[in-house]
């Protein structure tokens, strides 16, 4: 019974983080990219002087302030839910991760705060020079809170600069240089903020292919677009770049999500990556059955991009839950693994583990020192496993593949599909001859949609690929959540849900009688 | 004895109690949310206060969220015993700030879906809502609430009771509201004395005669309820029986007269709340009594609430006093020792805290530009972007 509703309160907590966490994604990506290319449009202002670059910055603004508004509304309740609905996860991580998020209101937020409010209503009470600087500070601002939190999210996929103190039984930091450099952090940062330029790069040139298809504002929907598909480009080929480096930081640390990424069952040397494949419906680890119904791959490319070799072995699903084989990758303290554990043995050691600490707190208690210590002794032999003990069968380590698999096509494909948008739109404007064909213009508008879709196909990728851990390895979500009855947590949820569709239903409704409206600068 | 680490600890309660400190400050913008019917009479007046608001109320929520941040950090053990536990009295807490956040921005767009009425009532809710639970909840750091810490829960694998701090009323922290009348009597302070720093930046920001003549009528209003729950809340807790953290960081009970003692044993904390006190008097007596408009109310009223609050929260921690005290089971009882992050942590934050100092210096100084010209209906109409 008690272990029913255990269950069951970790089941919504887990629904109202994601719920509140993709709500959030909706509207903060185009705050992150949109800051730069209003900051930028407006340093075409200052420079020129002309009077139609203000008057297309205060379009992009008003977009950027209804999206801003709801991202802070949404932002909020996760900040808050990992006290109240991750309770044992703030303590027994939160040394580690409550960092970030306070220096993250003390750096970034008051900034962003401070100078969005100069940007809006500044115009005639600052100089020219100093609103722009405002500008671009309200970019920074925002891009600095994407840091720190990805900073945190970062070290979740790899716990690095902490030792685990038995006496209070959480992880304490022991670098905050390896925390803030972790390479998972960086280059989940970097991933994260360049494909929020490209969802707002899209967006930007959506709206424009709009008005272009109309013919309204062509001369603001073409400079529009010449900024938004320079700035889309780049930042695509920097997204290309981060994105690899992703994937290989994942081979490294996460060889259970890079395998479910990749539908890889059976794990081999040179392995390809697949480009798109049918994954045969119903595929459990070790059943025998082929992995694929139908695939197309390109030869050595994982073992590539896993481990700069193209002929480097990647585990797959079934070797990750059987071991005995030797990784291309290391453990945590970067030294080789001659043979990986099952998964079943690392069950095995991290319950000792577990029993270990219940052991030293009975044994400190009772004040008898030496089996205290030789308790600590035998905690320590296991304790990277110790998140391990929590979980009952092999199986449960395996994330959901399919949702992972299709989830990272979806993302990539999409991905190449903007890059094609922004080469088109970009050719599209710049040749004077012509206009830009309607077939173009509707690509460019269909876009709009599809960049969300990518953009948050990617962080399904990121979080249930990780499962069943909260942070890998170490805590499994099952450990982590609050003592609440699954009742109240299903209220919030909904509550939530209908809040939030709600308010997104208005920002909708605003976002597209703005567009509507348009920035009335000419009628040509 | 690592004296280093009861300094950072100290350091950090310092910290959060001045980030919760002005936090109580900045919510003169909820407070002025529930007056706006009542000072302003026509469409223009009301477009003007919440304009006038508008341009402040991120720095409210940006300081709840540091506060939440800052407290998460330094203190993590509170955020997984009160947040994990007071479930409901936080998400409703969260809500009412949720609906604020929207309701400036689409108030007055052009099909807004909910319509200007539904944005206006969400500013009243956040206004009411807000300013009385978060002020019922910091009351709980006086009387308490009914929880349990107890670290080897999370070696409980077969049992299933893997929580450490868990919450002893079905409730979700609902349950302060009838507990114990102070948390509400706070609650009430909180939300009156919102309303009169609302009243007081209105009078120093906009130009409308109008608006000036109603909030200085209005004052008297909200003093004499405020005055009257303040110090009902102030003399029942300086004379209630506290917890004390005794020899071996065991939890005595019962301590007579805690928190007067506290203020006793710590002059300098209790210089701050009297200095805090006269200058929320001064503030408001100033204002009212002023035959001219008088606009520096909000200051005086403003640094007294930070000094006032601070020095509270400070007595709520500091002395070897628990800041949340279980009543269910006394030894579960938080202190800023038991409950704060590592040593490392804090000193790594508390390098980065120096920056606070840069932070509050820019917001000050660009506060005191985008000010210098006060707010009048004329200058709404020819701005571009408006609430």
């Amino acid at each position: 019974m008690l272990n029913h509703v255990f269950l069951s309160v970790l089941e919504w907590s887990r629904l109202q983080f994601a719920l509140t966490a993709i709500f959030h994604w909706f509207f903060v990506p185009l705050t992150l990219g949109i800051s730069f290319i209003i900051a930028i449009m407006e340093t075409i202002y200052v420079r020129t002087g002309n009077e139609f670059w203000k008057k297309v910055v205060k379009f992009w603004m008003t977009i950027f302030g209804i999206n801003f508004a709801i991202g802070v509304a949404t932002g909020i309740i996760l900040e808050f839910e990992f006290g109240t609905n991750w309770s044992n996860y703030s303590w027994f991580v939160g040394d580690i991760f409550g960092a970030p998020l306070a220096i993250e209101g003390i750096l970034a937020f008051f900034m962003e705060s401070t100078f969005i409010a100069i940007m809006f209503f500044g115009w005639n009470k600052i100089g020219r020079k100093t609103h722009l600087t405002a500008s671009w500070l309200t970019a920074f601002g925002a891009n600095i809170s994407a840091l720190w939190i990805l900073v945190a999210n970062g070290w979740m996929q790899n716990p690095v600069g902490m030792k685990f103190n038995p006496d209070n039984a959480r992880n304490e930091m022991e670098s905050f240089w390896d925390v803030l450099f972790n390479p998972s952090a960086i280059a989940k940062f970097l991933h994260t903020v360049t494909s929020a330029y490209v969802l707002s790069a899209i967006v930007v040139v959506a709206i424009s292919a709009w008005f272009l298809l109309k013919g309204r504002e062509k001369i603001f929907a073409k400079k529009s677009i010449i900024v938004a598909s320079v700035f889309g480009l780049l930042s695509s080929a920097a997204l290309i770049i981060t994105g690899d480096t992703s994937a290989n930081n994942i081979a490294q640390t996460q060889p259970m999500k890079l395998a479910a990424m990749e539908g890889l069952y059976k794990g081999k040397e040179g392995v390809g990556l697949s480009v798109f494949g049918i994954l045969t419906p119903g595929k459990e680890a070790n059943d025998g059955k082929d992995a694929f119904l139908f695939n197309i791959e390109v030869p050595k490319l994982l073992s590539f991009m896993g481990y700069r070799n193209s002929d480097a072995f990647v585990a797959g699903v079934e070797d990750l839950i059987n071991g005995g084989f030797v990784p291309s990758y290391s453990d945590r303290d970067g030294n080789k693994i001659t043979a990986e554990l099952s998964a079943e043995e690392k069950i095995r050691r991290g319950k000792e583990a577990i029993a270990s600490f219940a052991k030293y707190t009975e044994e400190k208690k009772a004040g008898n020192e030496v089996a205290r210590d030789g308790a600590r002794d035998e905690l320590f032999k296991n304790i990277n496993y110790f998140g391990y003990g929590y979980l009952n069968s092999p199986s449960s380590i395996v994330p959901n593949v399919p949702l992972c698999y299709y989830s990272f096509r979806i993302m990539v494909g999409l991905g190449f599909l903007f890059i094609i948008v922004f080469i088109v739109m970009l050719c599209g404007v710049l040749k004077k001859d012509r206009e830009i064909g309607k077939w173009a213009l509707r690509l460019a508008i269909l876009s709009a949609p599809l960049v969300y879709i990518a953009s948050q196909a990617g962080w399904i990728v990121a979080e249930m690929g990780r499962q069943p851990w909260a942070i890998q390895d170490l805590l499994p979500t099952v450990a982590a959540t609050s003592r609440v009855d699954a009742s109240a947590v299903m209220i919030t949820f909904f509550l939530f849900f209908v809040l939030f569709s709600i308010l997104l239903a208005a920002e909708l409704k605003i976002l597209f009688s703005q567009i509507k409206k348009g920035p009335n600068i000419s009628n040509e | 004895m690592d004296t280093t680490y009861i300094f950072l600890q100290h350091y950090w309660w310092f910290l959060v109690s001045l980030l919760g400190a002005l936090f109580v400050f900045l919510m003169f913008v909820q407070g002025g949310q529930t007056l706006i019917y009542t000072l302003g009479k026509s469409e223009d007046e009301r477009t003007l206060i919440i304009n006038v608001l508008g341009r402040k109320w991120e720095f409210t929520f940006t300081t709840l969220v540091t506060f939440g941040g800052a407290f998460f950090a330094s203190f993590p053990l509170f955020y997984s015993t009160s947040f994990g536990g007071a479930y409901w009295v936080w998400m409703l807490i969260l809500i009412c700030f949720v609906v604020q956040a929207v309701a400036y921005e689409f108030r007055s767009k052009a099909n807004n879906f909910l319509g200007k009425k539904t944005y206006e009532a969400f500013l009243l809710v956040n206004g009411l809502g807000g300013t009385v639970l978060v002020g019922t909840a910091v009351g709980t750091l006086f009387t308490g609430a009914n929880f349990t810490v107890n670290h080897a829960n999370i070696a409980d694998i077969t049992g299933g009771n893997l929580t450490i701090s868990q919450w002893k009323s079905p409730f979700g922290g609902l349950e302060a509201v009838w507990e114990n009348p102070l948390n509400v009597m706070l609650g009430l302070a909180v939300f009156f004395l919102a309303r009169i720093l609302g009243i007081l930046y209105i009078t120093n920001s906009v130009d409308n005669s109008n608006i000036l003549t109603r909030a200085k009528k209005r004052l008297l209003y909200e003093t004499v309820p405020f005055l009257v729950f303040f110090l009902g809340f102030l003399v029942c807790i300086l004379l209630s029986n506290g917890y004390a953290i005794g020899d071996q960081q065991t939890i005595l009970t019962g301590v007579p007269y805690k928190y007067l003692n506290n203020f006793l044993a710590m002059p300098a904390v209790l210089a701050i709340f009297l200095a805090g006190v006269v200058g929320v008097l001064w503030g408001i007596g100033k204002t009212y009594l002023s035959k001219q408009t008088y606009t520096k109310g909000i200051w005086f009223a403003g640094i007294g609430t930070v000094l006032t609050v601070l020095a509270l929260l400070l007595i709520a921690g500091y002395n070897n006093t628990p800041y949340y005290r279980s009543n269910f089971d006394p030894q579960s009882s938080l202190t800023i020792f038991n409950s704060s992050s590592s040593k490392f942590t804090l000193t790594a934050m508390s390098i980065v805290s120096v920056a606070i100092v840069f932070v509050l210096a820019y917001i000050v100084y660009f506060w005191r530009v985008m000010n210098k010209k006060k707010l009048t209906i004329e200058e709404i109409k020819s701005e571009s972007h408006t609430y």
